[in-house]
């Protein structure tokens, strides 16, 4: 509680012996938007797929809004509000845009609901709101897999936000875009920031800086440190776990 | 059965997406569609039974009443396989459910006091308990829908709450078949084994199963039937179940990360197909006069698949299609080259996956397009995506003169 929408603590899972996350905590503002960067496996996926309820703990806790997560399934996590964005966009191929927005913004996911209802007038509405938003009211009609990498980038986001979580889990939106539509998702993501909590996996700095106020470094799946992008960026631990202790040893003299 | 009407309305087909047509224009096509599979029943029951009889073939009346109760099993196939992605290797079990259930009620149309001759030859004197609510005809009808369904809801909850997929899933309907065919093949005293139970002698409404009137209605039910389970599938896939559905079948761990629970759905969908097999079961055990456990042989499975391959996944119609066309291709086949059907049907398979691999209907939806416009001497460029789908490319097109164009 006390404004955090997101708790963790001494998390720990480990695959075969293998701790991809190593007695981590982490906590997250209600309204906040956080990046979290760090170093080729240093277990960024994995800290998503536990919090998403794909990987259960090994130990630890996650809190969401204070409800320990651990008892839930993926869907009944999706349902308490929490959204993800995969790395590499996953939406489903063979649908439209405006049917895969209208099926992430269903408000009722049960069988006999979706096997009687119609799509109500409001959530055609949100939808076609939301092409918009993403840019795409003109490929909103054919299959999404003819669409461009960017495209359904900004479709996937689209589909979260279509959710309407309160907290997004994005795992690297901007992998394989060019300059100009970084800079869109970016927009994209800080006016959302407005009214949701967001925690964003990437790698690019220059997107970072772009969007963040607050960045946390993982690394071997636990917390290095965490600040702003320029503390971070100044931090002699970090520079020695992305380039090497050399070149932290050259920075200090 | 509704030649081409359906095709604008199937996701296969790029471009073109039931819900965003025109209402006015959609309702057309439906229009269309409805007049269609009723023209086509109609020409099924009124005209060709007069017309085969006239032209000397009345033997293929028959024949074509059974392909058409097996092409209801081929629709149930085709709506978990095409619509949603689950490769079931075991539908004989519910078609066996169906068939039985129907045998059980002609085999008790006896005198009061009388049980069926075969318990005799095994000894047995009293009627085993089960066999008992098959004396009621609704109990029966409702036993050929409601067995198999729920065979396949308990079956398909433990295999599908246990995220079983794919092969493993296959794998699984498989051996489940062999199980079922074992216990029926062995139970002598309960369900005559290995010799099944035969309907043609028995009486039911005051004639004999086998009776050409009798027949006739069956042929109609089954003509019927299919109807309502054509109209079934595709309401279930047309509407939102649909999109859904397609979705789980292209990526379902993400599903769950969009809030549904695949569980349900696919027991859904599982218990339906089971169900229309044990329809298809029923009909077909009448007009061919006997069921037995070879209707759970691990190839008659395999059959059902192979048809749905042939004339289409996740097309319904070509479901229909196949299986009329393969079990025709059979019967006529084995007449003239009694030993070589099982090298044609391979050569079928291996045709298919080769050359059809979205088999004959989505052929004609692609490629046989192209060919026929070939023919008539339009032939088109192709791009990917193609350009005169592309509608920004279109929306350029019609914006070229107009100031706005560059937003």
């Amino acid at each position: 509680m006390n404004g955090k929408i997101l708790e963790i603590q001494n998390l720990t899972v480990s695959f075969d012996g293998f701790k991809a996350i190593n007695n981590l905590n982490f906590s997250l503002d209600e309204g906040e938007l956080r990046v979290v960067i760090g170093p080729n496996g240093a277990g960024k996926t994995t800290f998503m797929d536990v919090i998403t309820g794909k990987t259960k703990p090994t130990e630890g806790e996650v809190y969401f809004k204070g409800r320990n997560l651990r008892p839930y399934a993926e869907h009944e996590i999706a349902r308490m509000g929490i959204g993800r964005k995969f790395q590499t966009p996953r939406v489903y191929q063979k649908l439209t845009p405006r049917e895969n927005l209208t099926l992430s913004c269903a408000q009722n996911k049960g069988v006999f609901a979706n096997l009687l209802q119609a799509a109500s007038t409001a959530e055609r509405r949100t939808v076609a709101g939301l092409l918009e938003t993403i840019g795409l009211p003109l490929k909103a009609d054919i299959p999404a897999e003819l669409l461009s990498h960017g495209e359904k980038q900004r479709l996937e986001i689209g589909m979260l936000v279509a959710q309407s979580p309160d907290l997004l889990l994005v795992d690297e939106p901007v992998a394989g875009l060019t300059d100009e539509e970084t800079e869109k998702v970016g927009d994209l993501l800080l006016a959302l920031a407005k009214s949701h909590s967001i925690m964003v996996i990437e790698h690019d700095m220059e997107f970072v800086r772009q969007i963040a106020n607050r960045v946390t470094v993982l690394h071997q799946g636990s917390v290095l440190c965490e600040g702003t992008m320029d503390e971070v960026q100044s931090d002699s631990r970090v520079i020695e776990v992305y380039l090497g202790s050399d070149a932290a040893e050259s920075q200090a003299a | 059965m509704p030649k081409g009407t359906g095709m604008t309305i199937e996701t296969v087909e790029p471009g073109v997406a039931g819900e965003q047509l025109i209402p006015r224009q959609r309702r057309r096509s439906l229009v269309w569609e409805i007049g269609g599979a009723i023209g086509v029943a109609l020409l099924l029951i009124l005209v060709l039974p007069f017309l085969l009889t006239a032209i000397g073939q009345g033997v293929r009346v028959n024949q074509l009443g059974r392909f058409l109760a097996l092409a209801i099993a081929a629709l149930g196939i085709d709506l978990i396989w095409g619509f949603t992605g689950l490769l079931s290797l075991g539908h004989g079990i519910f078609f066996a459910l169906g068939g039985y259930a129907f045998a059980m009620y002609l085999q008790l149309q006896l005198p009061t006091g009388q049980i069926p001759d075969f318990f005799q030859l095994y000894g047995v004197s009293q009627l085993p308990a089960f066999w008992l609510p098959f004396y009621s005809l609704p109990f029966t009808l409702i036993a050929v829908v409601a067995i198999p369904a729920i065979v396949a809801a308990i079956l398909g909850y433990l295999v599908f709450r246990n995220r079983i997929r794919g092969v493993y899933f296959s794998i699984l309907t498989q051996a489940a078949l062999i199980v079922f065919f074992n216990f029926f093949n062995g139970q002598q005293k309960l369900i005559n084994g290995t010799n099944g139970l035969k309907t043609d002698t028995s009486t039911l409404f005051g004639l004999q199963v086998s009776d050409p009137k009798l027949q006739s209605v069956f042929y109609i039910l089954s003509v019927l039937f299919l109807l309502g389970g054509y109209a079934l599938c595709r309401w279930l896939t047309s509407g939102r179940l649909g999109r859904i559905l397609v979705a789980i079948r292209d990526d379902e761990p993400r599903m769950r990360f969009s809030g549904y629970n695949p569980t349900g759905y696919k027991v859904f969908v599982f218990a339906i197909s089971a169900a229309l097999a044990g329809v298809a079961g029923a009909l077909y055990t009448v007009q061919s006069g006997i069921i037995t456990p070879k209707a759970m042989d691990v190839a008659f499975s395999i059959e059902i698949v192979i048809w749905v391959a042939l004339g289409g996944r996740a097309t319904l119609i070509g479901a229909i299609l196949g299986a009329l066309i393969v079990n025709f291709a059979r019967t006529i086949l084995s007449e003239q080259f009694p030993a070589f059907w099982l090298f044609f049907q391979g050569a079928l398979f291996l045709v298919v996956v080769t050359v059809l691999p979205n088999g004959i209907l989505g052929w004609l939806r692609t490629d046989g397009m192209n060919w026929v416009r070939s023919l008539t001497g339009r032939p088109q460029l192709e791009t990917y995506p193609s350009l005169e789908t592309d509608p920004e490319v279109q929306y350029e097109r019609e914006n070229l003169r107009n100031s706005e164009s560059d937003r």
